[in-house]
C-alpha cells in the first residue's frame, strides 16, 4: 500500500478543473440535507420529533465526550509509532499474530463504529494489511463488550456465543478474502490521506 | 459522560501527557493531525447523528416487528439482513426488540442476521467510510459482511432450530 509520491491531494490547488461531481462538499451537503429531514419530519409529528431530538442529543453528547480523544489517540499513533512497527505487526509478515493482535485492538472498549475509520486509515497509510485492517473494524463492530452483555440477557448464552464464534470464525476468512478482492485492481486507490 | 468515555478520555490523557514530557514537537504535530481530523470528519458525523435521531425517533420498533415477525423462511431472513444493514438501532432497543420477536415466533435464523448486520454494517456510515478509507474498501467491507451475515445467520438456523 505505498503511496505515490504524487498521488497526495492538494486540497484547493486543483479545485476548479475537477467537474462539478467533485467539487460539491458532499459532506456538507448529506448535513444539510439529513437537518432538513429531521426539522421537516420534527414539524410533522411533534411528539416524535422531541424524542428523536433526545436521541441524537445523546449521541451528540457521546460523540463530543469521545471522538476529540479517539483522534488524539491517533494524533499520537501517527507520531510515535514509526511505519516499521506497523508493518512488523500488522503488516504480511506478521502472519495469524497480526491477526490476533487486530482483533484485540478492535474489540477493545470503545466508541461506535465511524470512529473507528480514521484509525484504519492510519493503520493502512502506515502500512498494516487490508486483511488486518478488516479484522480490526470488524471486530469494532461486533465484539463490544457492554453490547454483548446485552446481548447474554435478552437472547441468552446459547444464542450469544453461537453468534459470537461463527462471527469470529467467519471473519478471518472473509478477510483474507476482502484483500484479495482488493489487491486485484488499484493498488493505491484507497491510499488514505495521513 | 459514559464510563466507556471516562476510561478513554483518561486513558487519552495520560498518553497526551506522556508524549508532551517526551517530545514537545511531535506532541504538538500529534494535536494538529488530530484537529484535521476531526474538521475533516465533522460534518459526516453531525449528519450520521441526525439521521440515527431520525431512524429512532420516527421509525416505531412495532413497524420494524411487524416486518421481520413471524416465520417467514427465507423471505423473513431477507427482510432481516436488509434491515439490519440499512437501520441504525442502538443496542438497548435491537436486543429486547430481537427477544421479543423470537417470543413472538420470529426464525433464530433472521434474528441472528439481524444482530449481525445491526453490529457490522451502517449504510449511515457508508459515506464517511467511503471518505476515509476509499470507495472500494467501503464496499467490499459492506459486501462482504452482508454475506458472512447470511452465512451465520443459516448456520445458526441450523445448529438451533
Amino acid at each position: 500500500m505505498a503511496m505515490m509520491p504524487g498521488e497526495e491531494k492538494q486540497p484547493g490547488e486543483t479545485r476548479l478543473k475537477q467537474p462539478l461531481r467533485k467539487r460539491i462538499k458532499w459532506d456538507l451537503f448529506f448535513l444539510a440535507l439529513s437537518v432538513a429531514a429531521f426539522a421537516a419530519l420534527s414539524l410533522a409529528c411533534r411528539d416524535k420529533g422531541s424524542r428523536a431530538l433526545r436521541v441524537s442529543w445523546e449521541y451528540f453528547q457521546e460523540m463530543v465526550f469521545i471522538l476529540p480523544a479517539v483522534m488524539i489517540l491517533m494524533g499520537l499513533f501517527a507520531v510515535w509509532v514509526s511505519r516499521e512497527m506497523v508493518v512488523r505487526y500488522l503488516g504480511r509478515e506478521a502472519g495469524l499474530r497480526g491477526v490476533a493482535l487486530s482483533i484485540l485492538l478492535g474489540s477493545l472498549p470503545t466508541g461506535p463504529l465511524y470512529v473507528a475509520f480514521p484509525l484504519a486509515a492510519m493503520l493502512l497509510a502506515k502500512g498494516a494489511r487490508v486483511a488486518n485492517v478488516m479484522a480490526f473494524l470488524s471486530a469494532w463492530a461486533c465484539i463490544k463488550m457492554p453490547q454483548e452483555v446485552m446481548e447474554l440477557q435478552f437472547l441468552g448464552w446459547k444464542f450469544t456465543f453461537l453468534r459470537l464464534g461463527l462471527t469470529a470464525a467467519i471473519i478471518i476468512p472473509m478477510t483474507l478474502l476482502a484483500e484479495k478482492l482488493h489487491r486485484r485492481e488499484g493498488e493505491n486507490e484507497a491510499a488514505p490521506r495521513p | 459522560m459514559s464510563l466507556t468515555a471516562v476510561v478513554i478520555d483518561s486513558l487519552v490523557a495520560a498518553c497526551l501527557l506522556a508524549s508532551l514530557l517526551k517530545d514537545r514537537e511531535k506532541t504538538k504535530s500529534a494535536l494538529r493531525i488530530a484537529w484535521n481530523a476531526l474538521r475533516r470528519m465533522g460534518p459526516s458525523v453531525l449528519a450520521i447523528i441526525a439521521v440515527i435521531g431520525i431512524i429512532v425517533g420516527f421509525i416505531p420498533p412495532r413497524w420494524i416487528a411487524s416486518s421481520i415477525g413471524g416465520d417467514r423462511g427465507l423471505l423473513g431472513l431477507l427482510i432481516a439482513v436488509l434491515l439490519g444493514a440499512v437501520l441504525f438501532i442502538p443496542a438497548i432497543i435491537a436486543f429486547p426488540l430481537a427477544s421479543s420477536l423470537l417470543e413472538m415466533g420470529a426464525g433464530v435464523m433472521a434474528m441472528a442476521a439481524f444482530i449481525t448486520t445491526l453490529s457490522m454494517i451502517g449504510f449511515v456510515f457508508l459515506p464517511l467510510e467511503i471518505n476515509e478509507l476509499g470507495r472500494r474498501f467501503a464496499l467490499l467491507r459492506n459486501g462482504l459482511s452482508f454475506l458472512a451475515a447470511l452465512v451465520i445467520a443459516v448456520l445458526m438456523g441450523l445448529i438451533l432450530a
